[in-house]
């Protein structure tokens, strides 16, 4: 073994004629919770996307625990943001946590009594089991985010990436995606979670890439979030970040 | 009452009402996905673009066959797609705009081709006008035959993909983020329809075919919360439209088999509408009235216990 869980080298990815990323490259060390943390538009949902397949990439490699993704697909376990689906879908809450063991299973096999248990049991880890028979139209949108967790959790994988789980959500349902982000790091499981809030940063995770186009910065959180280079990622937009008087504090605090 | 009996116990008869009610159950199952893809529009468009290719078909093979016909249309369905998705990505044309565009370019491509082969005289092209809105009547024993075996197809394939269409049609991202291949996926959709499509020709028309694509699905979500449930709804729901058209045609002046099981359709989907169980008009109306009655007795104004999660 040995191998990172992800490695990037040089990673390009554009949006038809417009490059969102550029020479993106960074290794990630195992068994962290990483922030991914950037203004809008910087391109943190579209490294997630390019790294997993989704979008094509205009150049780079993407190791996963050493080989291309395509071969570990069973080890990267991946949430979505909330909006990116239709909640009005004809299902219930445990039919959607099965669709995480739907790439164990592979072609035509259906779930069984195994994946209905371990789905039950991830429901059960984020608090939601009360709300198996629940159709999804009826949950809250904090609920809708748990159950998308819940989903990853029963994929069973090594490296998770999520796509601002915090954004929208109850203060419930934010201590139930800190409590099992904590869950998954004590198992040595690595998660990368693409981050907006800047004044939870350093209480929620280990290592934080900036992101602007390019890697600006990635490290420990207490070497990296530091105001030169939030200033450096964010450029003139900081400024409300500094008025905050939140935010203010927490910087002071590093 | 004595002539519906003796109309349903005519063999002849009994081929066309299976022929309407396999067309109707398979169109509604495939429908189904389409519907809850967001692409029902899409299937408007394939049923529309159908019709030059199966013109294109016709004026090379000389024959009015099937297979000629499905592989005509589905070339020109690849074709309108690939239209509508470079429109969408190369121009400022936003994708219901492009969709219109290219239904009514290939359609009115379809009817100047038929208008052509009318007028060639070339003496086996009787009948092509039926393409529009189908003859059913005008259905051989060959033909039921070749709609069975498609809708077998059809429906098969929908239950061996059941779980990967369900996903595909939720979460195409997700998808794709397991190594299902979601283009690929999506393709084999657009090909059963326009299967679908080509099935539908002879008894229903090419313009008739989307509402029997959509329209059953549209009602069958109204009745179920289950995706399982409501495709079979969705193909009961096709069949009881193709069954209805066919019988009422034949009671009727001759009125025209593939309008009426569209209508049939509709009769269908406005009683969900308007009494489905939940999200019929009826059951929503209690349930406002409901609530605000709770809300004058002070009971409202507790919050529900999920929502204060």
């Amino acid at each position: 073994m040995g191998h990172s869980p992800l490695v990037v080298r040089d990673l390009s990815v554009a949006y038809q004629k417009k490059p969102v990323l550029f020479d993106v490259s960074f290794e990630v060390p195992e068994g962290k919770l990483i922030g991914i943390i950037g203004p809008n538009g910087a391109g943190k949902s579209t490294l997630i996307k390019a790294v997993l397949g989704l979008i094509p990439k205009l150049r780079g490699e993407v190791l996963v625990y050493g080989k291309p993704y395509k071969q570990q697909l069973l080890k990267v376990g991946y949430v979505p943001q909330r909006e990116s689906v239709d909640w009005d879908f004809p299902t219930n809450a445990l039919d959607v946590v099965m669709m995480g063991r739907y790439g164990r299973l592979g072609w035509f096999k259906r779930p069984g009594a195994a994946d209905r248990q371990a789905a039950m049991e991830s429901l059960d880890k984020v608090g939601m089991s009360k709300f198996a028979d629940r159709q999804i139209s009826q949950l809250s949108g904090g609920q809708q985010q748990r159950v998308f967790l819940a989903r990853a959790l029963a994929q069973d994988a090594q490296l998770y990436f999520m796509d601002e789980p915090f954004v929208g959500v109850d203060a419930a349902t934010e201590k139930a995606i800190i409590s099992l982000l904590n869950d998954l790091k004590q198992q040595g499981k690595t998660v990368l979670v693409v981050h907006h809030d800047l004044s939870t940063v350093t209480d929620y995770f280990d290592q934080v890439m900036l992101l602007n186009g390019h890697l600006m910065a990635f490290g420990e959180t207490a070497d990296i979030f530091t105001e030169g280079n939030l200033q450096r990622t964010y450029g003139g937009r900081l400024s409300i970040l500094k008025t905050g008087s939140e935010s203010g504090t927490i910087l002071g605090v590093r | 009452m004595t002539s519906l009996v003796a109309l349903l116990t005519d063999p002849n008869m009994q081929w066309i009402l299976l022929g309407c009610i396999l067309l109707g159950l398979s169109s509604g199952v495939i429908g189904s996905f389409m519907y809850l893809r967001k692409q029902s529009l899409m299937g408007d468009a394939l049923a529309h673009a159908a019709l030059p290719g199966v013109c294109v078909a016709f004026m090379i093979t000389g024959t009015k066959s099937m297979f000629g016909f499905m592989i005509g249309a589905a070339i020109a369905g690849i074709v309108a797609t690939f239209a509508i998705s470079a429109l969408t990505r190369y121009s400022r044309i936003k994708s219901d705009s492009a969709i219109a565009a290219v239904l009514s370019v290939f359609f009115g491509f379809g009817i100047m081709l038929l208008t052509e082969i009318q007028h060639s005289g070339a003496g086996n092209q009787s009948g092509l006008d039926k393409f529009l809105f189908g003859q059913a009547a005008a259905m051989v024993l060959s033909d039921v035959y070749t709609m069975a075996v498609i809708s077998v197809v059809l429906i098969g394939i929908c239950i061996l993909f059941f779980k990967e269409f369900k996903l595909l049609s939720f979460d195409p991202g997700f998808a794709r983020g397991l190594g299902f291949p979601a283009g690929l996926l999506d393709k084999l959709l657009m090909l059963l329809i326009v299967i679908a499509v080509v099935a539908g020709i002879q008894a229903v028309g090419v313009i008739m075919m989307a509402a029997l694509l959509i329209t059953p699905a549209v009602s069958a979500r109204y009745w179920t919360e289950k995706l399982g449930v409501m495709v079979c709804l969705s193909g009961l729901f096709g069949a009881i439209a193709g069954l209805g058209g066919t019988v009422i045609s034949s009671l009727g002046q001759n009125l025209p088999t593939g309008p009426l099981c569209v209508l049939c359709a509709t009769v269908v989907f406005g009683v969900s509408l308007i009494f489905a169980p939940q999200r019929g008009m009826i059951s929503k109306a209690i349930v406002r009235l409901n609530a605000r009655k709770s809300l004058e007795q002070g009971v409202g104004a507790q919050p529900r216990e999920e929502r204060a999660l």
